[in-house]
């Protein structure tokens, strides 16, 4: 990953098991019925994202849970509360972008996103969540190639 | 009137005047692209602004510069380029004098620039009082005082006192970053609104006024006299307040425009606003200042079935659905 040389700051993360493959529904079979967006297809969007440092899923990691995830369709809105490993995690912002990256590039532009820590889980958690809620903070970041190299590393599939 | 017209920016690097999309002016619209200035700028165009005399165009860019057009015959000339900001300019304002402009940044700073009669221009304040990234400058109607709205939550005003620029007053109270503020015909008000989802009314008070508002040294005072809550639903992005009528309108991101107007028995310490009109997506609204409000776009969406999904590999599309600038055309 992008941490190269350096130490990780979160060495022996606890890594969780992935959960199963969803079930498909005799509705969901059936062309004619438009599927809803739910929970289950959120977290299925963000499940398999890369945490930046450990060659492991943000799934893996209990960064994001399904539980977690909250959809209304008819209101097109999406909420994602996301857990950084330790509560000083330098890469809270990213992982936080990344989710937020993800979501766009993958739902209808009617959802309204909003990401954020988990309550009472990051030192800074007041001011990620105000980053990652200032769309124009978020569109400037993404113009710099850098930064969006690294988001696109967390977002592309593991060989 | 001839020779003003509203002017749009595009995510990328063109600044369009008098016109909306290229090759999408809706037909009998009266409107059409007459130019694409496409060379000034290296990122986004973040907005633009017309001079007073109507023959300058300015544009702030997250490119860290600020262009300064010239109408010509045939077209756009870039007089003179701006630089001095560390990171992205996000707005940019001309005091109605027409000799001083205001640009504002990330960078956490205001810059007062002033130009001659030789079109030169001239940095005469670099402003750091803002702890965050500055939104959004506009200008007193009437006097050389400049208000910024920013990511630190406050709104700021300033002026000239002895050939410096200060600070001289600082609006607290909103609980989440300041995207925009507009002021009254008459100066004495000023609206901000926020991602608090509220709108502020500030009313200045000068020394020795009549209500009993106190006054440090020469410097009015400013109090929020109203706060317009409950109404909006995620943040707001603009205000706009009518110079003919008195009417505000709210530019939010929940895809809605929302135009309020002050009661008849508003009284002006404790002013009272309500909601005139709300548009949703799919409804037109006409306001009073012979302003029509262009409906939000509906995208057509793709298929829902999941299978196949459709996945979506375009570039971030943040201003597409949410009502990001308002104003109204005077």
């Amino acid at each position: 990953g992008p941490g190269g040389g350096a130490p990780l700051e979160n060495a022996n993360p606890l890594v969780y098991r992935r959960s199963g493959e969803r079930p498909v529904t005799a509705r969901e079979e059936d062309d004619e019925l438009p599927d809803s967006i739910d929970d289950r297809e959120i977290f299925d969007l963000i499940r398999s994202i890369n945490d930046p440092e450990h060659p492991l899923t943000l799934e893996e990691l209990n960064v994001v849970e399904q539980v977690r995830v909250k959809v209304n369709d008819a209101e097109s809105t999406v909420a994602v509360e996301f857990t950084p490993t330790i509560p000083h995690c330098s890469m809270a912002t990213l992982i936080g972008l990344s989710i937020k990256v993800k979501l766009i590039r993958s739902l209808p532009e009617r959802f309204k996103l909003d990401v954020h820590i988990t309550p009472g889980t990051h030192a800074s958690e007041h001011a990620v969540n105000k980053q990652l809620a200032d769309k124009e903070r978020v569109a400037a970041a993404l113009e710099n190639s850098h930064l969006l190299e690294v988001v696109n590393q967390c977002l592309s599939a593991r060989s | 009137r001839a020779g003003v017209g509203g002017a749009a920016c595009r995510r990328g690097r063109g600044v369009s005047p008098a016109g909306g999309q290229q090759g999408c002016s809706p037909p009998g619209s009266g409107w059409s692209c007459r130019a694409v200035l496409g060379e000034g700028h290296q990122r986004t165009v973040r907005r633009v602004a017309w001079s007073p005399c109507g023959s300058y165009l300015a544009s702030a860019s997250f490119d860290a510069t600020t262009c300064i057009w010239k109408k010509q015959e045939d077209g756009f000339e870039c007089v003179t380029t701006l630089e001095g900001h560390e990171n992205e300019v996000k707005s940019v304002a001309w005091a109605p004098s027409g000799t001083l402009l205001a640009t504002c940044s990330r960078d956490k700073s205001v810059w007062v620039w002033e130009v001659d009669e030789e079109e030169e221009y001239e940095c005469v304040s670099v402003l750091n009082s803002h702890t965050q990234d500055v939104k959004h400058v506009v200008w007193h109607p009437n006097q050389e005082l400049l208000a910024s709205a920013s990511y630190d939550d406050t709104v700021k005003l300033y002026h000239e006192e002895e050939d410096d620029w200060v600070c001289c007053a600082t609006l607290e109270g909103h609980e989440s970053t300041v995207w925009s503020v507009a002021f009254d015909r008459s100066g004495e008000r000023l609206a901000s609104c926020s991602d608090d989802k509220t709108v502020r009314i500030w009313r200045q008070y000068k020394p020795g006024n009549e209500e009993g508002v106190a006054c440090s040294g020469t410097d009015p005072t400013w109090k929020c006299v109203c706060n317009l809550s409950g109404y909006h639903t995620r943040t707001i992005y603009d205000v706009a307040w009518c110079h003919l009528t008195g009417a505000l309108a709210t530019a939010c991101g929940d895809d809605a425009i929302r135009v309020f107007e002050e009661s008849a028995s508003s009284d002006p310490q404790q002013p009272t606003f309500g909601l005139a009109a709300h548009n949703s997506p799919g409804r037109a609204v006409t306001l009073h200042c012979s302003a029509s409000v262009l409906r939000t776009s509906v995208e057509a969406e793709p298929s829902r079935k999941k299978r196949p999904r459709v996945s979506f590999s375009r570039h971030m599309s943040l201003m597409a659905r949410a009502v990001f600038p308002v104003s109204f055309l005077e």
